[in-house]
């Protein structure tokens, strides 16, 4: 019943975000409120079992999920920006030092490892290549290995980031 | 008025990334540090175009009240999350994918997913 309510949640709440401003009920047309209900109880009957494989709901608590947009707009947009600039210079100068490192995550959930891999991902000069699925460890492609790290098996996570500790705030929205 | 300059400063940023980007991919030499140019860096550039649109359509709907605007608006702002998460899951099976065929990283100081057998 609760995986059912919450698919049910969610694809509401995506089909008002997309219909916003259709009519003057609030911002919505009377007619797109009630086709809203209609397809969101069909979707969340057929992909409840999806949304919530592992029944393990402590992503709907509310605080958490307030934590991902100050997230997305706070510490990881500041490591973006940077991370481009970064990048952009190493574009114009053409100074690399690319290479492939081991960096230990000690992230325990699928949904942080996911979180921690994307992040990375999205941050220009480095790409997760691979993940090892046991210990949750990383290889992340970087552009620019600092001097030493060649030699080190596993880089600890907080590293790769030069400002904001994305681990930590990982660890306090996933797990 | 500020509207106009922001969007017209966003539009600039956004163009600049894009092209350091496609600058990127002409200079790098094999297709990982290829990939930081044009997957990262036109990723950035393509959020502050959609920022600039984001940004017209919140300054039209303050002066006309037209509701259209807000659709457009809210339109945008998921259409650049999407950007978002399509772009690092796929250059992630990119990358993987170009790994795993045997293409291995050619200037390159350290390779340990070489040295690790899955």
């Amino acid at each position: 019943m609760i995986p059912f309510l919450l698919t049910f949640l969610l694809a509401l709440l995506l089909y008002l975000l997309l219909t916003a401003g259709s009519g003057n009920l609030l911002l919505w047309s009377p007619q797109e409120l009630v086709a809203g209900v209609v397809l969101s109880l069909l979707a969340a009957a057929v992909a409840k079992n999806f949304l919530c494989r592992s029944h393990n709901f402590r992503m709907a608590n509310p605080l958490r999920l307030i934590l991902i947009p100050l997230y997305l707009l706070g510490p990881f947009l500041l490591e973006v920006t940077l991370a481009n600039l970064d990048v952009a210079y190493r574009v114009i100068t053409g100074k690399i030092r690319p290479g492939i490192i081991r960096v230990q995550s000690g992230l325990k959930t699928d949904l942080g490892i996911f979180m921690l891999a994307n992040s990375i991902t999205l941050t220009p000069g480095t790409i997760t290549v691979d993940i090892d699925e046991e210990s949750h460890d990383l290889y992340v492609h970087n552009i620019n290995v600092p001097a030493g790290w060649e030699a080190e098996t596993g880089v600890i996570d907080r590293e790769l980031f030069s400002l904001a500790d994305i681990p930590a705030w990982i660890r306090r929205i996933a797990e | 008025m500020i509207a106009d300059i922001l969007v017209l400063a966003c539009l600039s940023i956004g163009i600049l990334f894009n092209t350091l980007g496609i600058v990127g991919l002409l200079r790098f030499p094999d297709v990982y540090t290829r990939m930081h140019a044009t997957t990262k860096m036109t990723t950035f550039g393509s959020m502050f175009t959609a920022l600039a649109v984001i940004i017209f359509g919140g300054a039209q709907f303050i002066s006309t009240g037209d509701s259209q605007y807000v659709t457009l608006s809210t339109h945008t702002i998921i259409a650049a999350l999407a950007l978002a998460f399509t772009n690092a899951v796929g250059s992630h099976a990119i990358a993987r994918g170009a790994h795993r065929s045997g293409l291995k990283p050619a200037p390159a100081v350290v390779d340990r997913l070489e040295e690790w057998a899955p």
